[in-house]
């Protein structure tokens, strides 16, 4: 790491002199960074140069002079290559061509994938049998044509290299047929109950694997079945279980919502339905003309996250006081016997009683949610207040849990902890990418306990920290690659389907399994189908016709569970009630991009700036501005965190918004063995969590090691210059350019041109340019900050629909990351409880655009149809365009960043998109290869394209559809119609450089009676 | 005193400026060997693991191109036929012939037969075959006279500077949309007016922006 990197111990920034700062300012500034209010170097270099880090530091030995020498020598090497001939290629067909396969057309398959038991519906876009791209299923009810991060990453986790590639036994290389040999010869040994045989896997909702696993315990009535999933329900399971006496899973329906109450739920990003209910919510975020039928969210959170970015009121709370403010909140709204006095909030009893309010004037049309991190009670009384208010039926309903056998994972893991030690155990099978050695609570110690088990059998995707301590490790096959079946948020039953023959010697948990359910050898395809055909009413053809539509449509059609009606127990507010005290709190959380440690190797995750910290390639404790003050901590700063007589190391990462006196810790990372990607970064939040308090524990104590850890953060990278160049000669509030534009809806009614600028207006005509005349198609593209939750879904979907490479942790901290699309975050406020902004920033297509101009090889041009292209093989690198671009959308590859010797990475790569070499610039194209494909089929076709019919990949990745595209010449295309909304406006519109892209400004819809 | 002789003067002054012309016409010879059939392979009849001919298939029994190219007017990539094409009429004739022996070696092992190619554009180039041939460029206009190649080569260089020309001036090349297939099909006297026409009568837009075929 070159020494620029490592700057000097930042000074305890002066919180005092930033609270007054912004004070100042009325609340009325945006800003990025702490960084940014303190001003430091680092910040001014990145806002005033486009490349901070000086190239020439990279390669210490090189000068001018040596570099002029080596192109001469290489120019003249170049003309050599006329001496040669263009190389012979091969060009190879089919023996017998598939019949639906139309080379160099994509075909597109449904098919799901479950993530902790709860599937979410994809198309995957596959190139010659060969999977690239995701995309959302519209007929699934879980996308309705979103997706979410994990899923724009699959294709990537499908390719990696470092997956396990074939059955090990004892650390050799062995093979599926000596497997089965083995595994039958261990069968024919068990004794005939079958006590001794323990199988693990994580939440099942597959019907198929949970009918495999009865027939084993029914013929083999002494094992067991056990479930874990580290980032898993229990908490709701158990809250449902206070509330009506049994588990139910909750169906929200967002859309019919007009005030919601979230009580920590990030309910956008997280959890099952969140694609759907992020699409939801962002359908009451519409105005059309001066309508509007807004919903208001209030958010209670301890850990700033997206559904907090987007709330109209949020409140920080220490994740332990929640379950207070939950009380307090449910007396008001009439839950009897709500509130004790045990425990105070500390929220103004006034804003809880507006807000109960506010759900009491819309009784059946507000809706209460709790997170999945928050204790049983706060459940179960989050249910109490929704029967309280009606809603259930209406914004809420009821139905049999997802999973097949709804068990609490923890005490379920617990039990085989406890059997394994007794010396119950002789035969432990491991299936669906568990990994407990890594991510099992800290006091069952499992690792060691796993030892004292006779036969252990893992099956992952990689050979990670649980398949070391086995004897058997069979490579599970991706989702990709398997035949299956899983649960939506709703019961819906998504088909998985293979888009490609296992890459390795992969088998499915099914096939596994199958080995003790008398399956083995049986094909993943025919158990699923043969489990289907058992149960399905139809029979033969009609049978056949069922599997047919099912595998089309990727869902099997009615197989979501009917609602049930459920009698909320009377004694839920006297349950008894959690105390935290006023130690130090710490609250464990999936991690954003990685979740729980099972995305750890793909590079696309670890890369992606997480939402509102934008850390990338770690996790840290992250605490409040106020709270590291208090314990005299600055960013960086390397601590030991101790819990319950367990220990960790972390460094530490201030959060503008975090609750007071507590810190969060996401899981996943520090893993030990993940594959080249994932090993290594971050820190270990396993090593303090125990089985007790698995999300938030009290009595956290820290302290300074003296080191310090140095954390890729994007936050002030690439940040666009608000304040202008006249700073100096006007001052602050006459150049300042509103990068974020933003009314309450009382403001927009009054004034519905809020967002555009007259300064603005006034300069249009002003240019010494000839006037750009766009006929025929003239792309466009406009983002409604209104819906956008921040998700990051596009910044994924673009890159792999645009081959981007990743990095790595050292070129991100230089400011190098590839991304085409990033989200900016601004805060707005004090520091201790910002509103916060997100605004999704690509190539804004400059009419009169900054880069075309200085470019002194025409690398980068105007396309007639208004698209600012770039052509990588006349790029020579000199980087002026990006040096000129102010919304520093340019990329440029400093290094060899795409890998060209990685044979299986091949595979990802969009063939419609070059992969870009070392020395070029890049940026977004507005998907212009999907813009070439429908005016091809247009043409071909003899019509114009249709409105709609060219989607790039952030639009269709998005879960809210905040994102348009199209043709914004045709006045009745949508992208026009939201153009000439009043809200629409363009960013440095002073520059006069005519965007293309566009913003439509955010409306917020607070509570009048609720200052602040 | 003189140490170098008065000759010396012309000797240096013509080697200097003589460099520059032995070096422009160094350039100048690279160049024309870059666009000369020693480098760009045109019309060097390639081998092929089977000597097929294009000539007898195409030219003497008149089998229509898309019979093997399928996808020449769904894909931009017109298709290379599966060996079971060939096996449809090599099954029943010329079932012994040693030359097509790797043929039905094909088919029995199910591997593909490996052949030369003979056209390629440089990956970081995005041809359509559909585009082209739908709007009235026939296939010998790039492809060459192909029906009488008894082993294909290559009929023009597929250099940028190539495609423009005709991207520039599409009435130059484009023909009715009933000939595009036509293998053996002269261009007209009066092309330029026809193609005029033609232009005008398939929408054609003459393309010459990046990101027609680089993206």
């Amino acid at each position: 790491m070159s020494s620029d990197l490592n700057p000097k111990v930042p000074q305890a920034m002066d919180l005092a002199a930033l609270r007054a700062k912004l004070a100042q300012e009325n609340g009325k500034r945006f800003w990025q960074s702490l960084e940014e209010l303190s001003e430091t170097k680092e910040y001014r270099e990145f806002l005033e140069n486009e490349f901070p880090h000086d190239p020439a530091k990279d390669e210490p030995g090189m000068n001018r002079r040596d570099v002029l020498k080596l192109a001469a020598a290489s120019a003249a090497l170049a003309g050599l290559s006329a001496c040669t001939k263009l190389p012979t290629q091969r060009i190879v067909p089919y023996v017998k061509a598939p019949e639906e396969i139309v080379a160099g057309k994509p075909l597109f398959y449904a098919t799901s994938m479950p993530l902790a038991g709860v599937a979410a519906g994809l198309l995957v876009e596959s190139h010659m049998g060969r999977p690239t791209k995701i995309e959302g299923n519209p007929e699934h009810p879980g996308s309705l044509g979103g997706t979410d991060v994990f899923a724009q990453a699959a294709t990537l986790g499908m390719y990696d290299p470092d997956r396990s590639q074939t059955v090990v036994l004892e650390g050799r290389i062995s093979s599926w047929a000596a497997f089965l040999t083995a595994m039958g010869n261990e069968k024919a040994a068990m004794s005939a109950d079958g006590s001794g045989l323990r199988i693990l896997t994580d939440t099942v909702t597959s019907p198929t694997l949970a009918a495999q696993t009865s027939a084993i315990l029914k013929n083999l009535p002494a094992a067991k079945w056990h479930q874990y999933e580290p980032c898993g329900r229990d908490n709701s399971r158990e809250g449902a279980r206070l509330a009506f006496g049994k588990p139910v899973n909750t169906v929200y329906r967002m859309d019919q919502a007009d005030v919601i109450v979230s009580l920590d739920a990030d309910f956008v990003s997280c959890g099952p339905g969140h694609v759907r209910y992020a699409r939801e919510f962002a359908s009451r975020r519409v105005i059309e003309g001066k309508n509007a039928n807004l919903n208001r969210l209030y958010v209670i959170e301890s850990m700033p996250s997206s559904t907090g970015a987007v709330a109209d009121h949020r409140k920080p709370l220490r994740a332990g006081d929640i379950e207070a403010f939950t009380r307090e909140l449910a007396a008001a709204a009439g839950v009897a016997g709500a509130n004790s006095a045990a425990a105070s909030s500390k929220v103004p009893s006034e804003w809880t009683r507006a807000v109960a309010k506010d759900l009491a004037a819309h009784r059946g049309a507000s809706l209460v949610i709790a997170g999945e991190e928050q204790p049983p009670a706060v459940h179960a009384l989050a249910h109490a207040m929704n029967a309280a208010l009606g809603n259930v039926g209406k914004t809420v309903y009821y139905t049999d849990p997802l999973e097949a056998n709804p068990v609490n994972e923890m005490e379920s893991l617990r039990e085989l902890v406890t059997d394994i030690n007794a010396g119950k155990v002789d035969l432990l099978f491991m299936l669906g990418g568990n990994n407990p050695v890594y991510d099992a609570p800290v006091d069952f110690d499992f690792g060691p306990a796993l030892l004292k088990v006779k036969t252990r059998v893992h099956s992952g995707l990689y050979y990670d920290e649980t398949a070391e301590l086995c004897h058997w490790h069979v490579p599970a096959a991706h989702f990709l690659e398997s035949w299956g079946d899983s649960r939506a948020f709703d019961g819906t039953v998504g088909v998985i389907q293979p888009l490609i023959q296992p890459l390795y010697d992969g088998h499915t948990a099914h096939e596994v399994v199958g080995v003790l359910a008398g399956d083995a050898g049986k094909s993943g395809h025919d158990i699923v189908q043969d489990y289907w055909k058992s149960v399905r009413p139809e029979r033969d053809k009609a049978f056949a016709a069922f599997w047919e539509r099912s595998l089309h449509d990727g869902v099997m059609a009615g197989t979501a569970l009917p609602a049930i009606s459920v009698a909320l127990r009377g004694d839920i507010a006297q349950q008894v009630q959690n105390t935290p005290g006023e130690q130090l709190q710490i609250a464990f959380r999936p991690d954003p991009t990685i979740f729980d440690g099972r995305f750890a190797n793909n590079g696309w995750l670890q890369e992606l700036p997480k939402p509102n910290t934008k850390l990338t390639w770690d996790n840290a404790a992250m605490l409040s501005p106020a709270t590291a003050q208090h314990l005299g901590f600055v960013d960086g700063d390397y601590v030991k965190l101790q819990l319950a007589g367990h220990e960790t190391k972390a460094g530490v990462v201030i959060v503008p918004g975090h609750a007071d006196n507590g810190v969060t810790l996401h899981l996943g990372y520090g893993r030990r063995r993940a594959g080249s990607v994932g090993t290594g970064p971050g820190f270990n939040a396993n090593f303090i969590r125990t089985s007790n308090a698995p999300s938030i524990a009290t009595g956290l104590k820290i302290e300074k090691t003296g080191d310090r850890y140095y954390f890729a953060v994007t936050q002030h990278q690439y940040v666009i210059d608000q304040d202008g160049h006249q700073v100096e000669k006007e001052g602050v509030e006459a150049a300042r350019r509103d990068l974020i534009r933003i009314a309450t809806l009382e403001e927009f009614q009054k004034d519905p041109n809020f967002a555009k600028d007259q300064r603005e207006e006034s300069s249009k005509g002003l240019t010494l340019y000839p006037g750009f005349k766009s006929e025929g198609y003239a792309w466009g593209l406009a983002v409604d900050l209104n819906k956008c939750v921040g998700c990051n879904a596009c910044v994924v979907a673009c890159q792999a629909e645009n081959n981007i490479p990743v990095v790595g942790k050292e070129q991100v901290m230089k400011g190098r990351a590839m991304h085409w699309i990033r989200v900016d975050t601004y805060f707005r406020g004090g520091i201790d409880n910002p509103e916060t902004y997100y605004e999704p920033v690509l190539c804004m297509h400059c009419e009169n655009a900054p880069c075309e101009v200085v470019c002194p090889v025409g690398a980068t041009v105007h396309s007639p149809e208004g698209l600012n292209e770039m052509v990588y093989n006349r790029c020579v690198g000199t980087r002026y365009c990006s040096n000129n671009c102010p919304y520093k959308v340019r990329r440029f590859n400093f290094l060899l960043y795409s890998d060209y010797t990685t044979p299986s990475l091949y595979g990802v790569r969009n063939p419609n998109v070059t992969v870009r070499s070392r020395g070029v610039m890049e940026k977004c194209t507005y998907c212009v290869q999907r813009i070439n494909a429908a005016k091809i089929t247009s043409e071909v076709e003899n019509r114009e394209v249709r409105d709609g019919e060219i989607v790039t990949a952030c639009q269709g990745a998005c879960p809210a559809e905040a994102i348009l595209f199209g043709n914004i010449n045709d006045p009745n295309s949508r992208v026009a119609k939201w153009k000439a909304q009043s809200r629409n406006y363009h960013l440095l519109d002073d520059l006069n450089t005519r965007p293309r892209t566009t913003y439509l400004a955010r409306v917020l819809n607070p509570n009048p009676e609720i200052q602040g | 005193m003189q140490i170098f002789h008065h000759s010396t003067n012309t000797i240096s002054r013509v080697s200097i400026y003589g460099a520059v012309f032995i070096l422009a016409l160094l350039g100048g010879v690279l160049y024309a060997i870059e666009l000369s059939p020693i480098y760009t392979r045109v019309n060097e009849a390639r081998e092929q693991p089977v000597p097929f001919s294009h000539k007898h298939h195409a030219g003497e029994l008149g089998i229509d191109c898309r019979y093997c190219h399928t996808s020449v007017e769904k894909s931009s990539f017109a298709g290379l036929p599966p060996t079971q094409t060939c096996m449809t009429c090599h099954s029943q004739i010329w079932t012994n012939a040693p030359m097509l022996e790797p043929v039905r070696a094909s088919y029995r092992d199910d591997k593909s037969i490996a052949w030369t190619r003979v056209n390629a554009l440089p990956d970081f180039v995005y041809f359509d075959h559909s585009i082209h041939v739908s709007k009235g460029i026939g296939c010998t206009t790039c492809h060459g006279q192909v029906a009488e190649m008894p082993l294909t080569w290559k009929a023009n260089t597929l250099y940028m500077e190539w495609c423009l020309d005709c991207h520039r001036a599409p009435e130059k090349y484009v023909r009715e949309k009933s000939k595009v297939f036509d293998p053996g099909y002269v261009t007209p006297s009066n092309q330029l007016e026809l193609g005029a026409k033609l232009v005008k009568e398939y929408k054609i837009h003459s393309l010459t922006n990046c990101s027609t075929c680089h993206r």
